[in-house]
């Protein structure tokens, strides 16, 4: 294996691939970081390949490079991240509006609740969150930092409609309550976002509205 | 279905999961002490002399260790869940990320305290 | 259980967490003052014995520990040894009512 200067550890999963072993199955797509595809662990912990360069993490000049955790492996370094997307889905991970397109714009003042949405919004939707997670290891059901981060953003959205829908899928022990601030999310995720603090909201959100019967 | 990769202490080794990891076997100790400390105060249903009796037996130099042990436990466990209160209910600043050093110091500080005051 | 009660439990265990630790910090400098010195029998009921104040602030100690400890356990027990079904809470419940009135028969101990 060659060591080339800004090599990447998604560099040299591609030098293995074409020169060593045609046979190994990854993923990847943009190789800059924005796709979010590239996800493995490297000597245990869970990165963007693309963007994480080997002089950073090589141990005494070893790489340890395996599949996400936390996720079924399909092949060699390729998991399989449906429960992944699903759970976004049954977090309410979609935008529910209420203007239809013959009305004009809503101006959304950019202080106060956008800077928390402007906060959680870069997600790439990499795994590396739900790879790092234990609570994900130690209870199935749990919804995972990347989807309840993404209930978040529409939670505090100005714009959005079902709030109260979103708070009740993510409450309780599949749901916000379950997270022990661990934050191996927040230490891990490629894009500086802290789920940790958006699920932190939804607690507080979900136990305000079911204070007051809403939930 | 196929099978899948686990955290390992590679992956946990960070401030605020040994912080957790504190929380947790402090709050485990903590629980499985209560019922024995219950049980010894009311021993002095049974008047001050069964309490008094109970409290000899404590001076031996390994419970001595042990409630000391107990001290930094219940100081740990209220340092750490502090942090947690801030980390929950406060707005997301940078410093909370200080806080589990914070928690650490003023529980030794408790534990030390405890072994002047002996 | 639904997740509204699971909410509702988390309310709980964070409620009892800012009782406690408010009764930790007060019952961290007792036992720091109490211990100068050594335990005695005679030094202890003198302090207690009587003091409705202590009574009243011990009896509330008592009952948030009767709240945060079966919460506590509840995670630890699902998490860490894979017990997680109706039967859990229903023992939890148990383990609840148990440390209430052992705790409540340890403070009118020392009380009365």
């Amino acid at each position: 294996m060659p060591r080339e200067e800004s090599q990447t550890v998604l560099d040299v999963v591609t030098y293995v691939q074409r020169h060593l072993d045609a046979s190994l199955a990854y993923r990847f797509a943009c190789r800059v970081g924005m796709c979010g595809s590239c996800a493995m662990t490297v000597n245990g912990q869970s990165r963007w390949t693309c963007r994480t360069h080997v002089s950073r993490v090589a141990d005494d000049g070893r790489l340890e490079i395996a599949p996400l955790h936390n996720l079924p492996v399909v092949r060699d370094l390729v998991t399989d991240m449906t429960e992944f997307f699903d759970k976004w889905a049954k977090a309410r991970g979609r935008f529910t509006g209420t203007r239809s397109r013959h009305e004009d714009f809503e101006r959304v003042p950019p202080a106060g609740r956008r800077e928390e949405v402007d906060a959680g919004i870069e997600c790439i939707g990499c795994g590396v969150c739900y790879s790092a997670c234990d609570v994900v290891s130690w209870n199935p059901d749990y919804a995972g930092p990347a989807a309840l981060n993404r209930a978040w953003t529409l939670v505090q959205d100005v714009r959005d409609a079902a709030t109260i829908e979103r708070l009740r899928a993510v409450a309780g022990d599949a749901g916000a309550h379950a997270c022990h601030t661990h934050m191996s999310c927040t230490e891990r995720c490629p894009k500086q976002i802290s789920p940790t603090a958006g699920i932190a909201g939804l607690k507080r959100a979900i136990a305000m509205a079911a204070l007051k019967g809403e939930l | 279905m196929n099978a899948r990769l686990r955290n390992d202490f590679r992956a946990r080794n960070h401030p605020a999961y040994w912080a957790f990891l504190v929380h947790r076997l402090s709050g485990l100790a903590l629980a499985l002490f209560l019922p024995v400390h219950f049980w010894a105060l009311g021993q002095a249903l049974q008047g001050a002399a069964r309490l008094e009796t109970f409290l000899r037996w404590t001076d031996s130099p390994l419970v001595k260790f042990a409630e000391w042990g107990l001290v930094v436990l219940l100081a740990a466990h209220l340092t750490g869940g502090l942090r947690l209160l801030a980390l929950e209910f406060l707005p997301w600043r940078d410093w909370q990320k200080s806080l589990a050093a914070v928690a650490g110091g003023l529980a030794l500080i408790a534990g030390l305290a405890f072994a002047l005051a002996l | 259980m639904s997740a509204r009660t699971q909410t509702f439990l988390w309310i709980g265990q964070r409620a009892s967490a800012a009782v406690l630790a408010l009764c930790v910090l007060v019952h961290l400098c007792t036992i720091i003052y109490a211990v100068r010195g050594g335990l005695s029998a005679a030094e202890i009921l003198g302090r207690t014995r009587g003091n409705a104040a202590w009574l009243g602030f011990y009896s509330v100690f008592v009952f948030a520990v009767a709240v945060h400890v079966p919460i506590g356990l509840r995670s630890i027990l699902a998490e860490w040894f894979g017990w997680q079904d109706e039967s859990r809470d229903l023992v939890l419940w148990v383990l609840a009512a148990v440390l209430a009135m052992m705790g409540i028969r340890a403070v009118f101990g020392v009380f009365g």
